[in-house]
C-alpha cells in the first residue's frame, strides 16, 4: 500500500498529508497523533516516521498498538489499487433541527475528516472480486450516524442489491447522532431495513468491527452480518461503558466489551489481524461465488 | 408545558402503564412467556387476545405501577432476551397471519453486564431487521417513553402512533446535556432541539397519528379499526409502504 494512491483518492496532494491526522485531544482510543513528519503513538509514546507507519498498517512497530485509520485509507488497505470507485461524496448534513452548535460540529467535523460526512462508500475490487464497500470515520464527530451516513449506507446496500453484489462494511462508531434528534435514530431502521433486502436476495454481508463500534451502530448494521469480523481489541456493545458502570455502580470485568470478549459470548465469527484483512475477506468473497 | 415537562410527565409513576391499556384492548389477554432460547423477560409483556373478533399479538413494554412490580418489571427497561421473545412472538403470528401491536413505554433497553454479553445491540439489529420483512401488519404505540433504540426495536413498524403527551428520543436530555455541554442542567433547552414531542414528530411526518391521553378505551377503538384497513393490504404493497416509510425518514 503506497501513499501516493491514498492521496489520488482523497482527492488532495501531498499538502493533505499532513493534516491525516487529527488533534490528540479529540483522538479516539487507539490513536496515534501528529508530529511533523512522524506519528507519535498514544500507547509507547515513541515517534515513528509517518511512512513508515503508513507500511506497517497503521500499527505501532513499536508496541503494537493500533491506531485510528481514516475510512479511506481503509478503503486502500482492503481492496485493490486503483479499484475505488467512489458514490454519493458530495452529501451532506444540514442542521435540520437548528441544533445549538450542530453548525460549527459539523464545520469543524469536516476540516478534521477532510470528508463531507462520516461514512465513504462506492465500489472497488479485493483481489479481483467485485465489491460495495463502507468504511466509517472516526474523525468525522466519531462515526456518529446522522441522516447523511444513514443515506449513503443505505444507497449502498440498495445498489448493491440489484447488482448482486457483496457488501464489505467497516463500522466505528459512537452511535446515533443526538444533533438530527429522531431523524437519526430511524437511520437504524432504515439501514437494517436495507440490509435485510440484500440480504433476501441472496447477498452476502461481511462486517469488519473496528474499535469503536457502539450505539445505534452496534444495534443495526454492524450486527447483521452473514459474517462478522473484528479488529483485534475493539470496543464492540451498545451501551457504552461509563454508561453502564454509572447506572450499576460497580466497575466493569476485565476485557468487557473488547473484541476477544465478545467473540466468547457468540456475537463475532473471528478476530482478524489488521494485515490479514485483505486476505481474509478475499477468501470468504471467494467462497460466496463471486467470480 | 415545556417539552420537557412531557418528558418529565413521561415517566411519571402516575401515569397509565402498558398494563392498563392491555386491559382494554384485549380483555381476553394471555400471555405467552420465553424467548425460547434462555430467558424470559419480565420488562417484555406478550401475548395473544381479540381485539373485535380478530385474534392479535401484542406485545408490551411494561414498567408497572407500584415499587415491587417496577423492580419486577425492571423499570420496562428490556434485556435482549425481551426483544427476542417479542420477535419470537412476531414470528409466531406472521405464521398464522395475526397482526401485530406494540406498545411502548421505555426509558431504553437495559445497559448492564449481562445484557451487553447476552448481546443487547445484536437483538435489536435484528428486531429491526426481522421487523422490515414480517409479512403480517404491525402498528407500534408510544404510550409514554420511547426511549432511544430500546423502544425503536418495537417500532419497525406499519404505523407509529404516539398518545399527545408521550416522548420519542434518540437520547434522554440530561444525557445528551451532559454529553455535549457535561450540564445535566441544559436539559430543558435541549428537550427543545431534539423535537422528540408528538405534535413536532407528527409534523416531520415521522409518526402517523397523535391520540388522547388516559383514554385506554378509546385507542382500543382506533386500534381495532386502524387494523381492519390494514388487514385489507395486499401484503407485497404492505411490506413496499413499510420500507418507503423509514427509506424517506431524514433525506
Amino acid at each position: 500500500m503506497e501513499g501516493q494512491t491514498g492521496d489520488r483518492l482523497s482527492g488532495g496532494n501531498v499538502m493533505n498529508l499532513k493534516s491525516l491526522f487529527m488533534k490528540a485531544n479529540n483522538a479516539p482510543e487507539g490513536s496515534g497523533f501528529r508530529l511533523g513528519r512522524y506519528i507519535v503513538c498514544k500507547g509507547c509514546n515513541r515517534r515513528i516516521a509517518v511512512a513508515r507507519v503508513r507500511r506497517e498498517f497503521f500499527i505501532c512497530p513499536s508496541c503494537g498498538r493500533y491506531m485510528t485509520v481514516r475510512a479511506r485509507r481503509r478503503i486502500l488497505m482492503l481492496t485493490d489499487k486503483r479499484s475505488f470507485v467512489e458514490h454519493d461524496r458530495d452529501l451532506t448534513s444540514r442542521n435540520v433541527l437548528a441544533f445549538p452548535q450542530y453548525d460549527e460540529k459539523l464545520e469543524a467535523a469536516r476540516a478534521n475528516s477532510r470528508e463531507n460526512e462520516g461514512v465513504v462508500c462506492g465500489t472497488a475490487t479485493v483481489e479481483g472480486h467485485p465489491v460495495c464497500i463502507f468504511a466509517m470515520d472516526a474523525n468525522f464527530m466519531m462515526g456518529s450516524m446522522g441522516t447523511v451516513v444513514g443515506e449513503k449506507i443505505t444507497r449502498l446496500f440498495e445498489y448493491a442489491a440489484g447488482k448482486h453484489l457483496p457488501v464489505i462494511g467497516v463500522t466505528v462508531s459512537g452511535g446515533a447522532r443526538m444533533q438530527e434528534g429522531m431523524l437519526s435514530l430511524l437511520q437504524m431502521s432504515k439501514v437494517s431495513a436495507a440490509v435485510e433486502r440484500h440480504s433476501a436476495a441472496g447477498n452476502l454481508y461481511i462486517v469488519l468491527l473496528t474499535d469503536p463500534t457502539t450505539g445505534g451502530v452496534d444495534a443495526s448494521f454492524a450486527m447483521l452480518g452473514d459474517v462478522t469480523l473484528a479488529e483485534p481489541g475493539a470496543r464492540v456493545g451498545f451501551a457504552g461503558p461509563r454508561v453502564i458502570e454509572k447506572s450499576l455502580n460497580q466497575a466493569l470485568p476485565k476485557g468487557f466489551q473488547r473484541a476477544e470478549q465478545v467473540l466468547r459470548c457468540g456475537f463475532i465469527d473471528a478476530i482478524v489481524p489488521r494485515k490479514e484483512q485483505k486476505t481474509v475477506i478475499a477468501k470468504l468473497l471467494a467462497w460466496h461465488g463471486t467470480p | 408545558m415545556s417539552d420537557y415537562d412531557i418528558v418529565i410527565g413521561a415517566r411519571s409513576d402516575r401515569r397509565l402503564t402498558a398494563g392498563d391499556y392491555l386491559a382494554k384492548l384485549v380483555p381476553d389477554f394471555m400471555e405467552l412467556h420465553g424467548d425460547r432460547l434462555c430467558g424470559d423477560d419480565p420488562a417484555v409483556i406478550g401475548g395473544i387476545g381479540t381485539v373485535g373478533n380478530i385474534p392479535v399479538t401484542v406485545i408490551a413494554l411494561e414498567k408497572g405501577k407500584t415499587t415491587e412490580e417496577r423492580i419486577l418489571h425492571n423499570f420496562g427497561s428490556a434485556h435482549p432476551e425481551g426483544y427476542r421473545k417479542a420477535l419470537r412472538l412476531m414470528r409466531q403470528a406472521e405464521k398464522f397471519h395475526r397482526p401485530v401491536v406494540c406498545l411502548v413505554d421505555t426509558a431504553g433497553a437495559f445497559c448492564g453486564v449481562d445484557a451487553e454479553e447476552h448481546g443487547q445491540g445484536r437483538a435489536i439489529a435484528d428486531n429491526l431487521a426481522q421487523m422490515s420483512a414480517l409479512r403480517t401488519p404491525i402498528l407500534s404505540v408510544i404510550l409514554g417513553e420511547g426511549g432511544s433504540g430500546g423502544a425503536l426495536a418495537l417500532c419497525h413498524a406499519d404505523r407509529i402512533w404516539m398518545i399527545e403527551d408521550a416522548y420519542f428520543s434518540v437520547v434522554s436530555p440530561e444525557s445528551c446535556a451532559n454529553i455535549l455541554w457535561k450540564d445535566t442542567g441544559r436539559a430543558g433547552e435541549v428537550a427543545e432541539a431534539l423535537a422528540l414531542t408528538a405534535p413536532k414528530l407528527k409534523r416531520m411526518g415521522l409518526i402517523d397519528r397523535i391520540c388522547t391521553t388516559g383514554d385506554p378505551k378509546g385507542l382500543a377503538e382506533e386500534i381495532a379499526k386502524e387494523l381492519a384497513i390494514l388487514a385489507d393490504m395486499r401484503t407485497e404493497d404492505l411490506l413496499e409502504a413499510r420500507y418507503r416509510r423509514f427509506r424517506n425518514a431524514g433525506y
